[in-house]
């Protein structure tokens, strides 16, 4: 879904947890994820950490739409 | 003797073009057309019985009527066979010819034979139920199938064992058959890894397939003006599921309001994906989803607006040709609401 987003000039990063599939498959930003349970989380960690946590990824996530690259990424 | 009964478009039944698309079903004694190349080859054993002939367009346009007034022509020969086509690349000919093939198998409890250019829509659609041989993309590839199909027919109609799709020359049907081989799988698998080292050619047992790739989008050139957009696999969707999107081989997605919304909550939203243990994301969406942390960014500036919908959908098994197409759709809504950039989160 990243690859044919992005294949209509809309960047698409893909926070995932196994990322040789995404690559397999083709997204151009890939960014791995914490785990399959929980991408964009952390149980093990109190709730207030565990959202920092969350943060930080989104905005490392958000960075690399803006990044200009040739050709398939794993940030 | 055995009786063969042969299904034919009006241009290979000697009809007529593109104007005679609309006859409805015909029935001739004896071989038509290509018919009588393929008797030729079945000699003594089998014969062509009768021909039955079908205009495309009224195929394609009347197809439960078509397909009984033809199994009716059909069913007083008592066939022990039904061949159609060739229909190389042909499309609606090749439905027919795949259809008309089904049907009768369904029906007659017969074996059933066509022959199509792998690409025709009739071959992706039939392929499966019934055995489509390989033809060349047109008609010029006449002269070859014809042998082919006829000897094929022989060997359905004596019930010898049907070889693999490779030797036998028909479109893979994706069945998977026991055998016996001499050495064990670890015992051919270090062999062919042997082979991969030394840079020897070796036939893998199981093709992998084969991915395209797109060029990167241009960046965005400001996060702080940007309108994103979530989407996500992970089968994040409004309690209840609304739109039933299915726990595994998702058929559909959902775009659903986010407006005002802060943060993700267990009242609120659940998980219907089937592939991974829901718990954590029961407890709090936002670990699936992370409206909590864009939100805020949003808040901060750091990007110019969050987009007041998201797209979800359950990747758990789903078809990436499937994917392609809910992705399809949801880029084109994004390009009109004028989304710039979008973050997908899968599990």
């Amino acid at each position: 879904m990243a690859k044919t987003i992005e294949s209509f000039g809309i960047p698409c990063v893909h926070i995932c947890s196994i990322v040789p599939i995404s690559e397999a498959v083709g997204a151009n930003r890939i960014l791995p994820a914490t785990a399959i349970p929980y991408p964009t989380g952390d149980p093990n960690l109190p709730k207030d950490e565990e959202f920092k946590l969350r943060k930080k990824m989104v905005l490392r996530a958000l960075n690399t739409l803006t990044v200009d690259i040739q050709k398939q990424t794993v940030f | 003797m055995k009786k063969i009964v042969h299904y034919l478009n009006q241009f290979y039944g000697q009809l007529g073009g593109e104007e005679k698309a609309d006859l409805k079903p015909i029935l001739k004694e004896g071989p038509v057309g290509p018919g009588m190349a393929l008797a030729e080859v079945l000699g003594q054993e089998a014969a062509i019985a009768a021909t039955v002939i079908c205009g495309d367009n009224y195929f394609a346009d009347h197809q439960d009527e078509a397909l009984a007034e033809i199994l009716d022509m059909i069913a007083p020969y008592e066939p022990d066979m039904v061949i159609a086509g060739p229909g190389f690349n042909a499309g609606r000919y090749g439905l027919a010819c795949g259809a008309v093939c089904s049907a009768a198998k369904e029906k007659f409890h017969i074996p059933v034979l066509t022959a199509l250019y792998p690409e025709n829509p009739g071959a992706e659609m039939y392929h499966k139920p019934v055995y489509i041989l390989k033809t060349a993309i047109s008609a010029t590839g006449m002269r070859k199938i014809i042998p082919v199909m006829g000897k094929f027919a022989l060997k359905l109609l004596k019930g010898e064992e049907v070889g693999f799709p490779e030797e036998e020359g028909y479109i893979p049907q994706g069945y998977r058959v026991n055998v016996h081989t001499v050495q064990n799988g670890a015992e051919r698998g270090v062999d062919m890894l042997v082979k991969k080292l030394r840079g020897e050619h070796f036939v893998t047992e199981l093709p992998m397939p084969v991915f395209d790739r797109v060029p990167p989008a241009p960046p965005v050139k400001d996060l702080t003006k940007a309108k994103i957009a979530m989407v996500t696999s992970g089968g994040i969707v409004p309690k209840g599921n609304p739109d039933h999107i299915e726990s595994a081989n998702a058929s559909r997605y959902g775009i659903y309001d986010i407006t005002g919304l802060d943060d993700l909550t267990g009242d609120a939203f659940m998980t219907v994906h089937g592939g991974y243990d829901p718990v954590y994301a029961t407890e709090d969406p936002d670990r699936v989803l992370p409206l909590d942390a864009m939100r805020q960014i949003e808040k901060e500036g750091g990007i110019g607006e969050l987009y007041n919908y998201y797209y979800a959908t359950v990747g758990n098994t789903t078809a990436v040709s499937s994917a392609k197409k809910f992705a399809t759709e949801i880029a084109q809504d994004m390009l009109r609401k004028g989304i710039q950039a979008a973050i997908l989160t899968s599990n």
